[in-house]
């Protein structure tokens, strides 16, 4: 029973390998094991959204997806998309606009973000609030948070 | 809440899952997108002693379209379904209620075949595969059966599943030219279980000298009314062979109203969502019928 | 694509400044401290992990009143990885009992309340048994193991009927089920109702809801048994008052206690209070001698949090023929938990509605009772507003009631009835002392900002065509920088007062330490631009440190809409008082007057030149005193307290104003719009009221339209889940608008007021006013929060 796996993953760009018990859900893995604690863990049963990961560039919630399951796969995380530059503007644009008050849905309110300026690059303001409705927020009231994807939107098109 | 302890296994073929399963019964869970399995297990309200991960059988895989038939792999997740080209083409119903399936993160990982296994009666895709009349392809180790959607949800996350069985696949039938679709739910907030939700399918009838204009073979599958997706078949028979002209929609909507007789929820009683369901008929059918496409 | 409104340009009328060279007071400053939680570096508890640190989680009684006969623990004790498995009498005997009980409201009663249950357990989510290993996993694994023989007790579970003879009392020895009473009379009521030409009554209920921070309640505790002293890593709103009870209840001295509050995930009141476990963990890790964690998961924090707001209030009003108001009566029952919540009370809430109904009229009549009736159910407490939430909605909703019956426009009802701005300082009906508010002046710009007139045209013309638009205010008062009133009177060692110092570097740079601290609304980004306005700096040249009882000031911490105005005019009293001092070293190095400091230098005020940089000052005044005049020793670290004396309250005051469409099919509410009219005095940055008010007005909605704890006749909670416990998400909620008014409070040298609970304060009402006004040609009205469809619906007659 619970006999551990070996997996090796791509983790922010680089390779590791290790060991998981395969209960460990991937969040808990990147937090204990990982020393990666910018994922964040609000419910445990994939509803706040705090734990948005990526997963083989997807977004996923990351307490319903087991370690194990990463095997093979490229995650991402806040401190990794941090760190790589990609969401730059994004975050800019959060701090410049204080859509994150206590800071504790950000990094899955970014994920989340990051995934709707990729795939849907003309959405609407009604299109974010529907594309976010996944991210539990209690401090901001959502409306600074939608406003700073709209100014990434609106400059990503202007650039492009 | 952290889940309790299980083994992990994720065997690369059918014949392998099928052996696994044997070996451990009911000790084991088969792991799809695991957006239902993982929360139940992180809750422990289950324990199983081993986890089947059967993602990486490439069985059960794929939305294809053959000899009129689309067919969705067990696997597709809800994202593939919501993005895929031959879906919007062929079963816009699908199209139509993907969008309201929980949010983002968890549709691409949650699977069709997981939604349809775990037929939660206030699910979108039960609910759609019952107003398309699909059919439900599952194998066991011995044998392939289809099983028609009318026959495959028993009772409350219940099915016609044996235990030895699994899902491999979904059938529709591709949409006709004269098929007209509609799908809505009412929910408190975006994503949510619906309080109600309805999918209707029909065939056009345009008027001329045949009769009126307006839809007849209907189809009226609800979610969020009872143990199981439910056909209103009273109020179907009404209008399988005559047509549902905006002047019958009233009959329409008393009929249901006097057919259904749904289940409370914790904030809705049965008269609620009576009433829900009705408004819901009237306005899916009405613009159908309005829009005339 | 943006809302029109984000960003605008700040008309705030100009205060005078409070300093010289004012750079950062009134501006829009991006908070420095969001840029390391926007890359996922934050330090949130359940992030810090020390060497040996355990891990506990508690057994909680499942049923709402059980007796605990056995507590069977071997089995879990044999658990890989398990390391004690506790019970209550083993804590209690280092951690003393308490009563949550305040001495200014009379009559008050609760029972003495330990940190884990002995005996009985009294409510659902009550902790009884603490399991602690050295994982979390292990810990949750040991205690399915635990064993524990309860049986069931007949529970007091409706407040209606709390005080019935059939209805068990649950502590015998208080007599009956009433915490605590309370009746205000000015007298001339029933002459006021009589002589009225217009009353209009209705029966207001509001769900118990709770706060739902999205980072749990958690901490870790960590006894030194070699240095004898306990830390405690806590998420929490009031480091010193929980340095304070630890200390007291464990008997330890003060000195050996220290908390420190890193990021908080989400407050909102929720973490301000001492709960049971977190004294059990403080137990835990002195008993096994190694720090212990505790992390709330959330099926846990919705039956062991603070609730709030369970009440049932039948509100009357009394106006005459031409429209003014002459009195208010009001019915108050709420049902806390079976005990009061240590140690700000659980009478708090109610005593509050009592004070603030009626609050922005001038009518002299008002009468009120109240009962706080004790259930098994969680414990109750302050989250955020408290009870102006509901004060706000039985006032605004009877007003609307009133103004309806006399076929008055609700705006000029209300603009009619306010306290006027020019009549202040002002004592309301209730016995509230109001220094000066600008109640009029806020319904001039609310009718302005949403083209009211446009707003009710284009309701009218959409009414005929079958679209059901209702438009809503309410007009609400908001305590906020409370002196001892609240609590120090009654006996609570909890501080009315806080502490700023500020220290010159060498470098030039200031650090300032503050005993107000941070949870997201933006404090630390206040104080720095206080401190850098105030000494005279950039402010990129600022440090602010917050959060631990061995650093800072003593104070109070963030509760009643303070930290702004208590803990900043702290900061700046200490930055003025600190530029004085620099002045001074100047003075004696330069061995001249006319000088200044501005803007990191020492200036020539004649000609403004630059004379010296701060950061040669500092190198001077730390490493060369050699070279200064005999007698003269440079201070260059300075600490200044403040605390708000001159009322019981500094409230403020605003205006709401909602939009919505109601579905008379489906009885779907949809939220249109939102507008805040608000005046919090002096606004040290316009960016982050709006935000608070936001928040808060979001989190109002929250009661209005979603949240609701659910409960079976047994008393046990259906909907305990973020599935099936509705919060407010992006897709629902509207676009707020919100405006300022500047009306400075004289109490203080900065003029802030507070602003955290403003929003949560008048949404409900504003939203629930909306709603009544899109049913009022349905002859249809809803006064039961939170307002689903269904209610909406029976409201129509359209279900039974």
């Amino acid at each position: 029973m619970n006999t551990a796996k070996s997996i090796t993953l791509t983790l922010n760009g680089q390779q590791r390998q290790c060991q998981v018990e395969p209960r460990q859900h991937l969040v808990d893995f990147l937090r204990e094991d990982c020393g990666l604690t910018g994922s964040h863990l609000g419910c445990e049963h994939g509803v706040c959204g705090a734990c948005t990961v990526r997963l083989d560039g997807q977004i996923v919630r990351g307490c319903l997806v087991l370690a194990v399951q990463a095997d093979g796969r490229s995650v991402e995380t806040v401190e990794g998309l941090s760190d790589g530059g990609t969401m730059r503007d994004l975050q800019d644009a959060f701090v410049a606009r204080n859509a994150l008050q206590c800071g504790y849905c950000t990094p899955g309110m970014l994920m989340a973000a990051a995934e709707l300026i990729e795939k849907q690059s003309d959405a609407s303001r009604e299109d974010v609030r529907l594309w976010i409705s996944g991210n539990y927020c209690r401090c901001t009231g959502y409306q600074a948070i939608v406003d700073a994807v709209c100014d990434v939107l609106a400059a990503r098109k202007a650039a492009a | 809440m952290k889940a309790p302890a299980f083994d992990y296994a994720k065997p690369a073929s059918l014949s392998a899952v099928f052996a696994l399963m044997a070996e451990h019964g009911d000790e084991a869970r088969l792991l799809a997108g695991g957006q239902t399995l993982m929360a139940t297990l992180n809750m422990r309200l289950s324990e199983p002693a081993l986890l089947i991960d059967i993602n990486a059988v490439a069985d059960l895989k794929g939305i294809t379209v053959q000899a009129g038939v689309l067919r969705i792999g067990a696997l597709a997740t809800h994202t593939d379904v919501e993005a895929s080209a031959l879906v919007a083409e062929h079963a816009p119903l699908l199209a139509m209620a993907a969008p309201h399936i929980a949010h983002r993160a968890i549709r691409n990982l949650g699977t069709f075949g997981g939604s349809i296994a775990y037929a939660d009666p206030s699910a979108e895709w039960p609910a759609c595969l019952m107003a398309l009349d699909g059919v439900v392809v599952v194998r066991s180790v011995s044998a392939e059966r289809r099983i028609a959607a009318k026959d495959f949800f028993l009772d409350l996350y219940t099915t016609a599943l044996k235990p030895d069985e699994l899902i491999v696949a979904c059938e529709v039938p591709v949409k006709q030219a004269a098929d007209a679709f509609a799908f809505d739910e009412l929910a408190r907030r975006h994503g949510d279980y619906a309080i109600v939700g309805l999918a209707v399918a029909a065939e056009r009838v345009s008027g001329g000298a045949w009769g009126a204009s307006g839809l007849t073979k209907l189809r009226l599958a609800y979610l969020g009314m009872g143990t199981t997706p439910l056909r209103a078949r009273h109020t179907e028979s009404r209008f399988t062979h005559q047509v549902l002209t905006s002047a019958r929609l009233d009959e329409a909507v008393a009929s249901l109203l006097a057919e259904l007789n749904p289940l409370a929820d914790l904030t809705n009683s049965a008269a609620t969502k009576r009433h829900l369901a009705g408004v819901l008929a009237r306005r899916l059918l009405g613009a159908l019928l309005e829009s005339k496409q | 694509m943006n809302a029109p409104d984000s960003f605008p340009t700040r008309h705030l009328k100009a205060l005078p400044a409070v300093t010289d060279d004012p750079r950062y007071i009134g501006a829009s400053v991006s908070r420095p401290g969001a840029r390391r939680l926007v890359e996922g570096r934050g330090c949130y508890v359940d992030d810090i992990t020390l060497p040996r640190m355990a891990h506990v989680v508690y057994w909680r009684s499942p049923v709402a009143h059980c007796r605990i006969l056995a507590i069977h623990r071997e089995d879990a004790a044999r658990m890989p990885g398990v390391l004690a498995v506790i019970d209550g009498a083993q804590v209690a005997t280092i951690c003393k009992p308490w009563v949550a009980t305040l001495g200014h409201l009379a009559g008050m009663k609760s029972a003495p309340q330990h940190p884990l249950a002995i005996d009985r357990a009294c409510w659902q989510g009550e902790p009884v048994v603490a399991v602690v290993a050295e994982t979390r996993v292990q810990a949750e694994d040991a205690l399915q193991h635990l064993i524990v023989d309860w049986e069931d007790l007949p529970a007091a579970t409706e407040m209606e009927t709390a005080l019935a003879p059939e209805t068990p009392v649950i502590h015998p020895e208080l007599g009956d089920n009433t915490c605590f009473r309370r009746a205000l009379d000015t007298g001339g009521v029933d002459a006021a109702f009589a002589t009225a030409h217009v009353v209009a009554e209705a029966t207001f209920n509001f769900g118990r809801h709770t706060g739902v921070t999205l980072e749990p309640r958690c901490q870790i505790a960590d006894w030194n048994p070699g240095e004898q002293r306990l830390t405690v890593y806590h998420s929490q709103q009031a480091p010193h008052m929980m340095q304070d009870l630890y200390a007291r209840q464990f008997d330890l001295a003060e000195s050996a206690v220290r908390v420190i509050c890193r990021d908080v995930g989400g407050s909102f009141g929720i973490k301000v209070h001492a709960y049971p476990d977190d004294f059990a963990t403080v137990a835990l890790s002195i008993l096994l001698k190694r720090p212990v964690k505790f992390v709330a998961d959330r099926l846990e924090s919705f039956t062991s949090d603070i609730h709030a707001r369970e009440h049932r209030i039948k509100g009357r009003i009394a106006a005459t023929k031409d429209g003014d108001i002459l009195a208010f009566e009001i019915d108050d029952l709420t049902g806390i938990g079976p005990f009061s919540m240590f140690p700000r009370t659980s009478a708090i809430e109610g005593n509050q509605v009592v004070n603030l109904t009626g609050g922005p009229y001038k009518h002299q009549q008002y009468r009120a009772k109240l009962d706080v009736v004790f259930l098994n159910k969680p414990p109750t407490c302050q989250y955020r507003g408290v009870g102006h939430p509901i004060a706000c909605a039985v006032t605004e909703g009877l007003v609307d009631l009133a103004a309806a019956k006399l076929g008055m426009d609700p705006l000029a009802f209300r603009q009619r009835n306010v306290m006027p701005d020019d009549g202040y300082p002002a004592v309301g009906a209730s016995g509230i002392k109001l220094e000066v508010l600008s109640h009029e002046e806020c319904l001039r710009r609310i009718s302005t900002l949403m083209d009211y007139p446009a707003l009710r045209a284009e309701q009218a013309t959409l009414r005929a065509q079958g679209i059901h638009r209702g438009i809503g205010f309410a007009t609400l008062i908001e305590l906020t920088n409370p002196g001892a009133a609240f609590y120090g009177v009654g006996g609570a060692r909890i501080a009315a007062q806080d502490g700023a110092t500020a220290r010159l570097e060498p470098s030039g740079a200031v650090t300032v330490l503050v005993s107000v601290g941070e949870q997201g609304q933006g404090s630390e980004g206040i104080f720095a631009q206080i401190a850098a306005d105030a000494v005279g700096v950039a402010m990129n040249k600022v440090r602010v440190v917050t959060g631990d009882t061995d650093v800072t000031p003593y104070g109070g911490g963030t509760w009643a809409s303070r930290g702004a105005g208590i803990g900043g005019e702290a900061v700046l009293q200490a930055g003025l008082a600190l530029r004085a001092n620099i002045l001074k070293v100047a003075v004696a190095i330069l061995k001249r007057e006319g000088l200044a400091v501005q803007r990191d230098e020492i200036i020539d005020v004649a000609t403004g030149e630059s004379v010296m940089p701060l950061s040669e000052l500092g190198r001077i005044a730390y490493f060369r005193p050699d070279t200064l005049p005999a007698g003269f020793t440079p201070e260059l670290m300075v600490t200044r307290h403040y605390a708000q004396r001159d009322y019981p309250f500094i409230f403020t005051n605003g205006v709401q104003a909602s939009y919505v469409e109601v579905d008379l099919d489906t009885g779907f509410v949809k939220l249109l719009k939102h507008w805040a009219v608000e005046d919090c005095g002096r606004v040290i940055n316009p960016m982050l009221v709006d935000e608070q008010m936001r928040g808060a007005i979001v989190q109002g909605i929250g009661g209005a339209l979603y949240e609701e704890c659910l409960y079976d006749e047994a008393g046990s909670l259906l909907n305990g889940s973020m599935a099936d416990y509705l919060v407010p998400m992006a897709a629902e909620m509207p676009d707020i608008v919100v405006a300022h008014v500047e009306t400075p409070t004289a109490s203080s040298r900065l003029g802030a007021k507070g602003a955290g609970e403003a929003g949560t304060a008048g949404a409900p009402a504003a939203v629930m006013n909306a709603i009544n006004d899109a049913l009022r040609p349905s002859g249809a009205a809803v006064f039961s929060q939170p307002f689903t469809p269904e209610k909406i619906l029976r409201a129509l007659g359209k279900v039974a």
